[in-house]
């Protein structure tokens, strides 16, 4: 939310300048890249598939009690439509909603492609490889990747947000304070990406599974004829990827902060230690409890990370049996 | 809300609108990059640019409450500015009953003064130029042919989709679809996904038509007139103004 459509200021006028050359020389490679795969189709496909990452965004999901969110889709178009063409086309929403609709700032269109466009698209799409290695090659395991991937590249989009932030802070806030807080937003707006993504590319795959950029490789004929996800199987890889994906993530959440506190005291603005009233997101006061029980903060936040996952897993799980059942979808789920 | 999306833009024929678009792009830009690199210490310099746009909004035919309105979008950004005192170190001041950052202050009135800015000039160039208008801007301003092509690809189609999609949602809806929460979410979802197929196939088909028609993979340019040196002299005043407070106050601070 917060790394999402910043505005002008948000970050200081070095990073604001970094990031748009980083951004413009990424994408100058992401439309070469782009150009080869769909040749002369790249044009009306990119037009048009554009078109649709720009309505999907307008499109509202429910999220909770009558509260609607909406997909960002950067993982999800780059393993529809591959990262480069991926990463392009979300670039263009969001190079285009600065300039017509003022969503986002001009000078802050650098850090906004970066981490709207190409942090979610190659980071998800990377993501996603991993994941399809572990899960079951079948219907069911793309979309468990689908949904991961997509679920964890909004994690990044906030990881890259604060390393931004780690070198142009508009303001003395700490970098593990933002860290904590822009990541744990993110991994509650995470499942919602998540879950959109993988019910999205379940239907993708359900009608034309040729189409998927990230499984050209495998073998088309066991998707297209809607495999019986095995229950068991499904629910151990989820639960194995969710435990690896934790472990990953405290390790992260570990080693970081003390690394990047110590550049952060170099630079000079690290500073004591302040209230976390930064954000709602429950994960601030974990982190909060310092230095002097940090294994029990990490413990939580890996617990929690690991419950959040697996409610993605459980979401994906849902959709898939869901396919399966004549019945309609509309009973109450028991969470 | 999936619905039409919102035009922004503000009927009339004001000098701003008649002015070339690229002109008003770039005008826009280095204005918004003059803005950024202010040093928050020049309040005087924030309030100058602060009156440029707001006579340009002026012009350009906005009226308060519809500028007010447009103003919404960056609404959770300044919600997220005014936290910023309470959890920023450094030097404590008082302020009513809070005990809050300077430094975080500063941050505030820093975030706030250049998204309220830079959102009113974005607003500016928004209002006054028509998509096309823009998308040909882009194209007089080097951008590489084929992003101005993408782009105006995707405008071309872009309310066909949205269109759809909203059809789509009617039918849900007709059927009693009203979902609440994220686990009844799975027939928006795979409408999203027809949608994406359905949009990639209209891809194929239109490419076929375009290949069809002798299409050979560039789009033909259309001529058009190009800014004439009294336009570009008289956008460049705009950023001109901005650029010139943010080295006084460079300056001054």
């Amino acid at each position: 939310m917060f790394a999402m459509h910043a505005p002008d200021g948000f970050l200081e006028p070095p990073v604001a300048a970094v990031t748009a050359v980083l951004s413009a020389v990424i994408l100058m490679f992401a439309l070469r890249q782009s150009r080869r795969e769909l040749k002369d189709k790249q044009l009306p496909l990119a037009g048009i598939t554009a078109a649709f990452i720009f309505a999907a965004q307008m499109f509202n999901f429910p999220v909770a009690s009558g509260t609607t969110g909406h997909l960002l889709g950067g993982a999800l178009a780059a393993i529809l439509l591959g990262p480069a063409t991926g990463s392009l086309v979300v670039a263009i929403v969001v190079i285009v909603q600065a300039l017509l609709f003022a969503d986002g700032g001009l000078s802050a269109l650098g850090y906004n492609v970066m981490n709207m466009a190409i942090v979610p698209a190659f980071g998800g799409y990377a993501l996603f490889l991993v994941f399809r290695r572990i899960m079951p090659t079948n219907s069911g395991g793309i979309v468990g990747a689908t949904g991961l991937a997509a679920a964890f590249s909004v994690v990044l989009s906030a990881m890259a947000f604060s390393i931004e932030w780690l070198f142009g802070a508009s303001a003395p806030v700490p970098f593990d304070n933002v860290f904590t807080a822009m990541v744990g937003v993110h991994l509650l707006i995470g499942i919602g990406e998540g879950v959109i993504s993988a019910l999205a590319m379940a239907a993708v795959l359900a009608s034309r599974p040729d189409l998927v950029y990230g499984i050209r490789d495998l073998d088309q004929e066991a998707f297209a004829e809607r495999t019986r996800v095995s229950t068991r199987a499904f629910v151990i890889g989820g639960v194995l990827t969710a435990a690896l994906v934790a472990i990953v993530v405290s390790q992260f959440a570990a080693d970081d902060p003390d690394g990047l506190e110590k550049v952060s005291i170099e630079e000079g603005f690290a500073s004591e230690a302040t209230d976390h009233a930064l954000d709602s997101s429950i994960f601030a006061d974990y982190a909060t409890s310092g230095v002097d029980n940090e294994t029990l903060s990490l413990a939580i936040a890996g617990l929690c990370g690991t419950v959040i996952t697996l409610a993605v897993g459980y979401g994906v799980f849902r959709a898939v049996r869901g396919t399966r059942r004549e019945q309609p979808e509309d009973e109450p789920a028991v969470a | 809300m999936a619905g039409a999306h919102r035009h922004l833009l503000v009927h009339g024929q004001s000098p701003i609108h008649t002015m070339a678009p690229e002109a008003k792009i770039a005008a826009t830009f280095l204005f918004v990059v003059g803005v950024a690199v202010t040093p928050r210490e020049a309040v005087w310099a924030f309030v100058v640019d602060g009156v440029v746009v707001a006579v340009l909004m002026a012009v350009a035919g906005y009226r308060f409450g519809q500028a007010v309105a447009r103003f919404a979008a960056v609404l959770p950004f300044v919600a997220f500015a005014f936290l910023i005192p309470f959890v920023a170190s450094g030097e404590q001041v008082d302020v009513l009953w809070f005990s809050v950052s300077r430094e975080g202050l500063w941050a505030t009135w820093n975030i706030l003064a250049k998204a309220l800015l830079g959102t009113g000039a974005s607003l500016v160039l928004a209002g006054t130029t028509p998509i096309p208008e823009v998308v040909r801007g882009l194209g007089r301003l080097r951008v590489p042919a084929l992003v101005v092509s993408i782009v105006a690809f995707m405008f071309r189609y872009l309310d066909l989709i949205v269109e759809e999609m909203a059809r789509m949602r009617t039918a849900m809806v007709a059927r009693a679809h009203d979902p609440r929460w994220l686990w009844q979410a799975k027939p928006l979802a795979s409408a999203a996904g027809a949608m994406f197929v359905r949009s990639y196939e209209r891809g194929e088909r239109v490419h076929a038509a375009m290949l069809s028609r002798g299409f050979t993979g560039t789009m033909p340019q259309l001529e058009h007139r190009p800014a004439s040196a009294a336009e570009w002299a008289a956008a460049m005043m705009v950023p001109m103004v901005s650029l010139a407070a943010a080295a006084a106050g460079f300056a001054l601070t």
